[in-house]
Order: C-alpha cells, then sequence, then structure tokens
C-alpha cells in the first residue's frame, strides 16, 4: 500500500498544469466567446482545442506512442484527468472515439484496424459517434433492428439510430447492425464502423434537454457500405458477434469513462461558490456529505486501478460506479442551484451541468439496468 | 501508487475472520446477550496476536501498524463480537497500555461504556487527559440498551487512577483511533448483513419465486452493496493515514465514519425490509447484527458530528 504519486507523475503534473494553463489561454483568445461542444459552432471550437491537445501529446495519454499517446499507465491517465478537469478545459467532444471505440479497437480490432483508425482518433480527424440506442432499443439494447445485409464487397444497412450523442456533428458511427436477419436478441449482432457521408445515411440534429443540438438521429436507406470504408475492414470482431464487442466498450462507457477528476473539479467549484455566497447549516452539512462522496469516488478508483494492474477483470463492478457517479453528479448541481437561490435560474454553467447531469442516470445503461447487473452479476441474485 | 490491503495484510485479517467464524457464530452473540460472552474468541484473538497489532516488537506486540488492524477490527464487526477489539487493540494499546480487556468512555458523550460489566480496565477521560482504572477503582451503574450484548454501563472513576497521557494530541489521536476502528466495525456489520440478507432472498419464496428475483428487492441490495463499495476505501484509506500520519488524517476519520455510518443505516432498512416479519424477531439472528449497527452508529460521534467536522476541514 502506498499513496504516493512517484516522480515521474509528479512531474507529468507539474508539466501538463502549466501547459494546459497557457493553452487554455491562447485558445480562448482565438476563438473568442467559448461555446457548447454540443452546437455546431462550438464543436468546431473545440476540435481546434483537440487538435493542441495531439499536436502536445495529451489527447491519449495512455496509448502507444505509434498512435499519438504517451505510452502512460492507468495511473499517468487518472493524473491527467485530475488536472485536465482541474484547469476548466471543456468537455473532450472525441470522447466517445477515445473512450470507447478505441477500447474495443484495442481489444478486438486487427492490426490493420488499429494502425489506421487509431491514430486518427487521437488526432481528432476522424470523429465517432456511437450507435447503440434506436427508437425500440434503450436500456435493451439486445432489441436493435436497424439490419445490415451481406452483399458482394460490402454490406447494405438500413433502418434508424437514435440519441446519438454529437452525432449532427461527426464524421463516423460505430454501432451495432442485425446481419442475421433471423436472429434475435444478441445473436446475430455485427459491430460495423461507418462513414456518415455514405449516400443513403441522413444524420438530423435535434435538441437535449438543455436546448443545444447534441443529440442525433441517424437514418440508414439501403445505405451500400463497402468492406473498406474506413480504409481497411469495417468490421470489428466477427461477423453476427458484434454484442462482446460492445459490451466490452460498455463496461469501459460506464466504468473507467468517468474519472473522479471531474467530480472533485465539480466539487471544488462548489466550494468557491460557499466562500462567494455562503448558505445555510443544512447546505452546509450537505456540500460536506458530498465532499466526502466524491473522494470516496477518487478512493475507491484508485483501489480500481489497482487491481486492474494486479490483472483483475473490471466487469459487472463498472455498474456499481456508474450508480455511484451519476447520482453524485445530481447532487453536486442541486448543491449548486440552492446556493445560487433564484440566481441558479440564470442560464449558465451550473444550470448546463445541472440538465447534463440529470442525463446520467439514463445514459450508458439506466441506473435500474446498472441495479438489476449488481443485484444479479455481482450479488448472484437469481434473475 | 498503490491501493489495498496487500498479502500480509489480508492474511492478517483472514486468520481473524476465521477464527471468529468458528468461535463467534451467531450462537455465541446470542449467548452474550444474556450473560458475560464466553471469551474464547477473545482469547483467539489475543493468541493470534491481534490485541498487540499496534504493540512495538520490543513489547511482544507485532510493531505492525493500523492499516494492520483494520482489517481484523472489520471481521469482529463482521462477527458483531461482543468484546471492546476497538477500544483494547485500537485506542488503549498505542497509549502503552497493553494486554488487558480495556473499555473505555472516549467514544460516548454521556458516558455510556460498553463491555463495562466485565472490563479488566477503564481508561477514562479526566480533566488532565486519560486516565487508566483498574476495575476495583470504578463504580458500575449498568444501564439496558437496545444491544445487550454490548453490556454497556455508566461508569464512575472511585479512585484516582493512572495518568497514561496528559496530551490533548494523544488524546485527541487515541479518540480518532476509536472513530476508525468502531468505522470498520460498522463495515463489516454491513458486510453480514448483506450475506444475510443475499442468502435469505435467494431462499425465500413468494409467488412461486424466489424473492431475489424481483427487481424492488434486487435494487434495495444492490442500493446497499454500492454504499459498501464506496465506503470500503475510506476506511482503508483512515488507517492509512492515521499509521502515516498524514495531514488529513483527522479528516479521513470522519469521513470513514459518516460513510460507513450512512451504509450500516440503508444496509439495515435494505436487511430487514427484504427479511419481511422473519426478520422483525429476536428468533432471527439478524437483529444481533441490526442492532449493533444501531449502536455503534451514534458511538464516537454521529453523521451530524462527523460531517461537521469535514465542513470545517475543507473550510466550510
Amino acid at each position: 500500500m502506498d499513496l504516493n504519486w512517484s516522480e515521474t507523475q509528479a512531474a507529468m503534473r507539474r508539466d501538463l498544469r502549466g501547459w494546459l494553463e497557457r493553452n487554455l489561454a491562447e485558445w480562448r483568445a482565438e476563438i473568442g466567446v467559448e461555446l457548447s461542444g454540443d452546437t455546431r459552432e462550438g464543436f468546431a471550437q473545440q476540435l481546434r482545442w483537440e487538435r493542441r491537445l495531439y499536436e502536445a501529446g495529451w489527447s491519449a495519454v495512455a496509448w502507444p506512442e505509434a498512435y499519438g499517446g504517451r505510452e502512460g499507465t492507468l495511473w499517468d491517465w487518472l493524473v491527467f484527468e485530475e488536472e485536465y478537469w482541474r484547469s476548466g478545459a471543456p468537455q473532450r467532444v472525441t470522447q466517445n472515439g477515445i473512450q470507447i471505440l478505441a477500447p474495443s479497437l484495442f481489444e478486438h480490432g486487427t492490426q490493420d484496424q488499429k494502425d489506421l483508425l487509431l491514430p486518427r482518433i487521437a488526432a481528432a480527424e476522424d470523429l465517432w459517434c456511437q450507435g447503440w440506442s434506436e427508437p425500440n432499443a434503450g436500456s435493451d439494447l439486445a432489441g436493435v433492428s436497424s439490419r445490415a445485409r451481406r452483399v458482394s464487397g460490402g454490406w447494405v444497412l438500413d433502418g434508424q439510430k437514435t440519441w446519438t450523442t454529437r452525432g449532427a456533428f461527426c464524421t463516423h458511427l460505430f454501432g451495432l447492425f442485425r446481419s442475421d436477419p433471423d436472429s434475435e436478441r444478441h445473436r446475430g449482432l455485427t459491430y460495423l464502423l461507418v462513414p456518415l457521408d455514405l449516400d443513403g445515411v441522413v444524420v438530423r440534429g435535434f435538441s437535449r434537454l438543455d436546448g443545444d443540438e447534441g443529440f442525433a438521429e441517424v437514418f440508414f436507406t439501403e445505405a451500400f457500405l463497402p468492406d473498406d470504408a474506413v480504409g481497411t475492414s469495417v468490421v470489428l470482431g466477427d461477423v453476427d458477434r458484434g454484442w462482446s464487442v460492445a459490451v466490452s466498450a460498455a463496461s469501459t462507457e460506464r466504468g473507467l469513462l468517468r474519472s473522479p477528476g471531474r467530480y472533485q473539479a465539480t466539487v471544488a467549484g462548489l466550494l468557491d461558490l460557499w466562500a462567494e455566497r455562503g448558505g445555510d447549516a443544512a447546505t452546509r452539512r450537505r456540500l460536506a456529505a458530498a465532499w466526502m462522496l466524491v473522494d470516496a469516488y477518487r478512493l475507491q478508483t484508485l483501489q480500481t486501478i489497482t487491481a486492474l494492474l494486479d490483472g483483475v477483470d473490471l466487469g459487472s463492478e463498472a455498474s456499481l460506479a456508474k450508480v455511484w457517479w451519476s447520482e453524485l453528479d445530481i447532487e453536486l448541481h442541486e448543491i449548486a442551484l440552492e446556493l445560487l437561490g433564484t440566481d441558479a435560474e440564470l442560464e449558465g454553467p451550473w444550470s448546463k451541468g445541472h440538465q447534463f447531469a440529470l442525463a446520467g442516470p439514463i445514459y450508458a445503461g439506466t441506473n435500474e439496468v446498472q441495479r438489476n447487473i449488481v443485484a444479479e452479476r455481482v450479488l448472484g441474485l437469481p434473475r | 501508487m498503490r491501493f489495498s490491503l496487500d498479502d500480509d495484510r489480508e492474511a492478517l485479517r483472514a486468520t481473524a475472520r476465521d477464527l471468529l467464524a468458528e468461535l463467534c457464530p451467531p450462537a455465541a452473540v446470542r449467548a452474550a446477550w444474556t450473560q458475560e460472552p464466553d471469551p474464547s474468541a477473545w482469547h483467539a484473538l489475543a493468541d493470534a496476536g491481534a490485541l498487540a497489532v499496534l504493540v512495538p516488537e520490543s513489547e511482544g506486540g507485532l510493531g505492525l501498524d493500523e492499516t494492520y488492524l483494520v482489517g481484523v477490527v472489520e471481521e469482529a464487526g463482521r462477527a458483531a463480537l461482543p468484546h471492546p477489539l476497538t477500544a483494547t487493540a485500537l485506542v488503549a494499546a498505542p497509549l502503552g497500555v497493553a494486554g488487558t480487556t480495556v473499555t473505555t468512555d472516549l467514544g460516548a458523550s454521556s458516558a455510556i461504556v460498553p463491555a463495562a460489566t466485565y472490563a479488566e480496565a477503564f481508561l477514562l477521560r479526566s480533566d488532565d487527559g486519560l486516565r487508566l482504572y483498574g476495575a476495583d477503582e470504578v463504580e458500575i451503574e449498568p444501564v439496558e440498551t437496545v444491544d445487550s450484548s454490548r453490556h454497556c454501563a455508566r461508569v464512575h472513576p472511585r479512585g484516582a487512577g493512572e495518568l497514561v497521557t496528559g496530551d490533548a494530541a494523544a488524546t485527541e489521536a487515541a479518540f480518532e483511533r476509536g472513530v476508525l476502528g468502531t468505522a470498520a466495525e460498522l463495515l463489516g456489520l454491513s458486510h453480514r448483513m448483506l450475506e444475510l440478507t443475499v442468502g435469505y432472498a435467494a431462499q425465500r419464496h413468494q409467488f412461486g419465486k424466489p424473492i431475489g428475483s424481483f427487481q424492488a428487492v434486487k435494487h434495495h441490495l444492490a442500493n446497499a452493496r454500492i454504499q459498501i463499495e464506496f465506503a470500503a476505501p475510506a476506511v482503508l484509506y483512515a488507517a492509512y493515514a492515521v499509521a502515516h500520519g498524514r495531514g488529513d488524517a483527522s479528516r479521513a476519520v470522519s469521513q470513514a465514519k459518516w460513510l460507513a455510518g450512512n451504509t450500516a443505516s440503508v444496509m439495515g432498512r435494505a436487511a430487514l425490509q427484504c427479511h419481511g416479519a422473519i426478520g422483525y424477531t429476536t428468533e432471527h439472528d439478524l437483529h444481533l447484527y441490526l442492532k449493533r449497527s444501531w449502536a455503534l452508529a451514534r458511538s464516537w460521534g454521529g453523521a451530524g458530528f462527523h460531517a461537521d467536522r469535514v465542513a470545517a476541514s475543507i473550510g466550510l
């Protein structure tokens, strides 16, 4: 047991802190008013930010250098996340590619797929959105009905994806398509990599709860997907066996996608709000409690990373964290609104953050589904 | 950076767990409700060195730190061991009080002292610090409490006792070690209540199915399991912070106690609800653990007390 950062990690933290300070100032001077990354203009601003990150080697710290990373460990990743969120840098508009697609590529991709696609993800050249949800397949992902029909030289896609985050601004979609028309549920699905500029693909952005065009629905009508449409094979993993590929990504999204650094930064913001505005005794205790919940998440993550580095499989345990951080995020933002009083109604980072936090218990598998997973797979209760 | 209960610590914990499973089963806890607790588990813990983990090797102890002891104390919680392990091994032993069964009033504002009817020594607050009294130097006024296996009493010193420390910082540190131990016991109790309830929910049938197959029951238990998941690292960290004299040790023990207390509360409610009327009786074992958790949740400072300490430490 050793809860000290190494000298290397401490040095990386100092370098990164300085880099973020300088580069955020430069980037903000370039773009003028910083807009939400869930709008078209804001997305474009943040791509410029992403390219700065990439050029300095910060876009994917835990990846091999050959793919644009800096060969970091999970500890380095954690330090990066703490400093990143602490600095007030924007949300990562590349996160679906880096955090969800890439882990599946590392695990299931061919050498060609990794060599071609990963560097373009790190460099924010290909911008990936996820194609899991459909109008009739939300929590029940295995209910996917979009089809992929095998034809000579490729696939023909039909169907519809929806609630696709930043889909209107992305260049590519990864998702599950039913490739065996006679199959049901988890079988007969193929994980496909799809450029969004194919003929027969229509993307329509629509507004989320906060009014930003952060969602899209994606329609496929007899869309021909050539076998090499992404410069290499468009099938990730095996044909008809996409479920296991998607599931490996899903646990990443539930678990390590959410570093504690985000919540540490949010609670630091709450302490600032308290210092500016004060509050009553009940809110003081509530804020202290929230601080403890955030810190407990940080400590649990340290244990989780230790276990991962010892070779323990994260698996269903990710569901425990997903419920924790998503409910915690709402609590943090509700405290902020409480401290803001009538100002809470004003459009601003806290009201926006509150609306975003409310999505947490819904996306990446609703918390009801997560609790079922905890009960059945962690506790072993009968189905 | 490495945060886990590594092999040698885990081994000590496993030793405690195994011997408590054998010597402190529910029947032993139940028996302690009506008579002085059977000393066999306590003697076995002593033989295993568990009471002297924090005692230097030169004085016959194991010469280890709180990160080794915290797992043992958690196991005592899991077993609802009636004996005063936290007071003896964690609070008193580092003060040089070794080789006896010690109880203390540090944990209770109104000086309700557990294990008071059979303890050999009493570590009590006085105007000038902490004093140690022999059993013949105190007057015991037994009180009835919700968990009778704790054998609580109000304790009034008759003699002068022996000054153990007059140092305010040492007294505060002793209190904080007690908070840490109580948090660990609460965590162990939560683990036990979860095991009991998961086992019951899988076996009890209603409407033709195990009740554990119903989502409402699953979600109660998932919620409790999630609380445990995030309280456990905070308890281990508090032990580490105390052992290494970290600047945030005071806050860490309060955080651990607050989280472990809340967890035991959520777990206890879920356990009772999922056991239904079968758990709502003293004939079922659940009450042994549930009532202990109620007692410990308020001992050594309740949720509000510790939240306020944390609030002050983060500048609120």
